[in-house]
């Protein structure tokens, strides 16, 4: 069968000028850490902390799993800071007009205004425009970008600020320590639930970039949050490196969903280390988009510290071709009664690749223990490749761990059975795609169910032929 | 209004129609009846352009141009519609946005072929879309169900039926949509049928049973054997048929190898 069919484009790979206040030389060393450290003013600790974490960083190996592509990274290529404007905007007129201009290209000031209660928007290194709505900071919501937290919360920062993910955790999470800036940081008090989403964006802009952004965000007892995370870049003939690292605490009965629509352009290394701890009776929801990048490795993890804690991971990657979407969860039972379930979904078409990759752990003494493992892969070719790497360690037995994973491909009787009805090829397709996906898509807010579609229709276009 | 000319197709190299010759016209309902096997379902597929099989020789003229070389999309659009035997699953796409999707493409090109503006707003979408499941006798909760996922046989069949009556075909071909029904269900799918069929539409029954045509009356029968039409008449052919069975019709007519 022969379609019709336009050549999906990345929309947006568009770049700017770049006209920036500072922007370190290439490549790693002790002075450029430091030198972070000096630009942002900061206290003793988080300097020594930056310089243990670079010290790690350059021991530990790189990770001799995953995507192999990881090891072609040039770390003495990439740009480690750039500070693009003096400036962080309380509105959008005061942020600098092209970096405005961006922002609205990706309909970030019209989103805000429509259905979000806050946004944060970071451009390179730097977060240079926050806002919050006013009725939340009366009731004691903090939503502040992480550099902003660390100089007016202090001790608030201090007492959580990489004790969910240590800087030894793991290479890329030494790096995030060693040179991170922005990000965000949210407190949400007792009881506040935030009905509305609070977004943060992240856009890289100049060639062989790395952003390294840091965010915390503490649930206290009984509170409710939904963060929401966006993130494109322009599409370079050499790779970037995006390497974040995403802290956070759910106190007693507090529910905490962090959704992710990852729309990197494929030249970028998204390498994220996500972790939450869930105390007693409380709920984290991590869901996960991954549609760009050429190599994502991330593994959203809940660690189950108390008694009725739950954690949900929904995962949807789409690996297109040069793609390779190593993805999928981590659940840590750490104590009884605790409840824990992942679902995730991947597509992957031409030399595109999924990797389901997951730990469901039960430590001893935690009995009563409830996990349930679900992933499904569809391969849209004859080229695309899928892989499960599902790890179980049970120390417990009193437990209910279950596991389904299945492949499919997209028959050619379902595509004639959608044709016949007068769609075309493409469109069969995409139904079909986003068919798969829907009960991922379903979980998310309206708008983001909408985009989630539209970009996988765009990936879908050329699919065929 | 329709006219199949010696068609020939295969399937794998192994020739299942071998000159079949039909003709169809406005406010017709013609049965293919015949012993399975002998390629009515292929006949059904391939007027519909199901790309498993491969038309090797012959012409199907819809209003004149010939169809064979179409997209099955662009065969929809056109008008012509296959009521499938065996309707496939489409997990996660339901049923409403299915329908919008189809309708919408098939109306679009029906406006643009006649000049005409057939855009349905989302809201006429709906309540025609109610409308047909009424006639249908189908719940309301149908709309939001996924694609045949879970459907009971009956459910699959009122759901082409359904598909049916919102894309408003000119031709209709209905593959053994009996089968598999219960006769409450087949009363009702019938019903629908028989309600969509009017002055400017033509149908195309395929079924192995005689059963069908007691709810939906043919004006032509014909009788398939080996990829060939060797039998046509009226309603009559069929209980004949019943009478003889196809054992005996098949001795009549067996094509020389």
């Amino acid at each position: 069968m022969v379609a019709q069919v336009d050549i999906g484009e990345y929309k947006y790979g568009f770049r700017d000028e770049e006209d920036y206040v500072f922007k370190s030389q290439r490549g790693l060393s002790r002075e450029v850490v430091e030198n972070i450290s000096k630009m942002k003013n900061e206290p003793d600790w988080m300097r020594e902390f930056r310089l243990k974490s670079y010290e790690h960083f350059l021991k530990r190996p790189m990770p001799n799993w995953g995507s192999e592509a990881i090891h072609e990274i040039d770390f003495d290529n990439i740009f480690y800071y750039i500070k693009p404007s003096d400036v962080q905007g309380k509105t959008w007129d005061e942020v600098p007009a092209y970096i405005k201009d961006t922002f609205d290209k990706l309909g970030i000031p019209q989103a805000e205004r429509k259905f979000l209660a806050g946004v944060g928007a970071q451009y390179e290194s730097e977060v240079i425009y926050h806002s919050l709505r006013e009725d939340l900071e009366k009731l004691g919501v903090i939503f502040l970008d992480m550099d902003g937290a660390v100089r007016e919360y202090p001790d608030l920062v201090k007492q959580y600020f990489g004790t969910i993910i240590p800087y030894a955790d793991n290479k890329f999470a030494a790096l995030n320590s060693a040179v991170w800036s922005g990000g965000s940081f949210v407190y949400v008090p007792e009881g506040v639930h935030v009905e509305v989403p609070l977004q943060a964006y992240f856009r890289i802009n100049a060639e062989n970039m790395g952003q390294f952004e840091r965010t915390l965000i503490i649930c206290a007892p009984g509170s409710y949050v939904h963060y929401v995370e966006g993130c494109t870049a322009p599409t370079y003939s050499t790779d970037s490196l995006h390497s974040a690292v995403v802290e956070i605490v759910v106190q007693e009965g507090a529910r905490c969903r962090y959704t992710t629509i990852q729309n990197w352009s494929k030249n970028v290394y998204n390498l994220v280390t996500k972790r939450a701890a869930a105390y007693k009776d409380a709920t984290m929801e991590w869901v996960d988009g991954n549609l760009g990048s050429k190599v994502t490795m991330k593994y959203p993890a809940v660690w189950m510290m108390e008694p009725g804690a739950r954690g949900e991971v929904l995962s949807v990657a789409f690996a297109g071709d040069g793609q390779h979407q190593d993805a999928g969860a981590k659940m840590v039972h750490a104590a009884p009664h605790t409840s824990s379930q992942i679902t995730s979904k991947s597509i992957s078409k031409g030399t595109g690749r999924s990797s389901y990759r997951g730990l469901v752990k039960v430590h001893k003494g935690a009995d009563h223990v409830r996990s349930n493992v679900v992933c499904d892969a569809l391969l849209l070719d004859e080229t695309s490749a899928t892989d499960t790497y599902p790890y179980m360690e049970i120390e417990e037995e009193q437990v209910s761990i279950g596991h389904e994973a299945t492949v499919s491909k997209v028959a050619d009787e379902q595509i004639f059975y959608l044709m016949s009805r007068g769609l075309t090829e493409t469109e069969a397709m995409s139904m079909i795609v986003n068919g798969f996906i829907e009960p991922i898509a379903k979980e998310l807010p309206l708008e983001y169910a909408v985009e989630l579609n539209r970009l996988i229709q765009l990936e879908m276009e050329g699919s065929v032929g | 209004m329709f006219q199949i000319e010696n068609l020939h197709a295969s399937i794998e190299d192994k020739e299942i129609l071998r000159g079949v010759d039909l003709t169809v016209n406005a406010g017709e309902i013609h049965a293919i009846m015949g012993p399975n096997g002998s390629g009515k379902s292929t006949l059904a597929n391939v007027l519909a352009g199901n790309p498993v099989y491969e038309v090797t020789e012959g012409t199907a003229r819809f209003w004149g141009q010939d169809i064979l070389e179409l997209e099955p999309n662009e065969r929809a659009q056109m008008g012509i519609f296959l009521a499938f035997q065996y309707p496939t699953v489409i997990p996660g796409v339901s049923m409403a946005n299915f329908l919008r999707m189809a309708v919408g493409n098939v109306r679009a090109a029906r406006a643009e072929a006649e000049g005409t503006d057939a855009k349905l707003t989302p809201r006429e979408f709906r309540r025609l879309m109610r409308e047909k499941m009424a006639l249908l006798k189908m719940d309301d909760s149908f709309a939001s169900r996924y694609l045949n996922e879970g459907f009971s046989g009956g459910e699959k069949k009122r759901a082409e039926i359904l598909q049916m009556a919102l894309l408003e075909p000119s031709l209709a071909i209905l593959d053994e949509t009996d089968s598999g029904l219960d006769i409450d269900a087949l009363r009702v799918v019938s019903e629908g049928v028989n309600a969509l069929q009017g002055p400017k539409m033509a149908t195309l029954m395929i079924t192995h049973y005689q059963r069908l045509l007691n709810y939906i009356k043919p004006d032509y029968v014909h009788i398939m054997i080996e990829g060939r039409i060797v039998k046509s008449g009226g309603a009559d052919l069929a209980m004949e048929l019943e009478a003889k069975g196809y054992e005996k019709l098949i001795g009549e007519f067996a094509v020389p190898a």
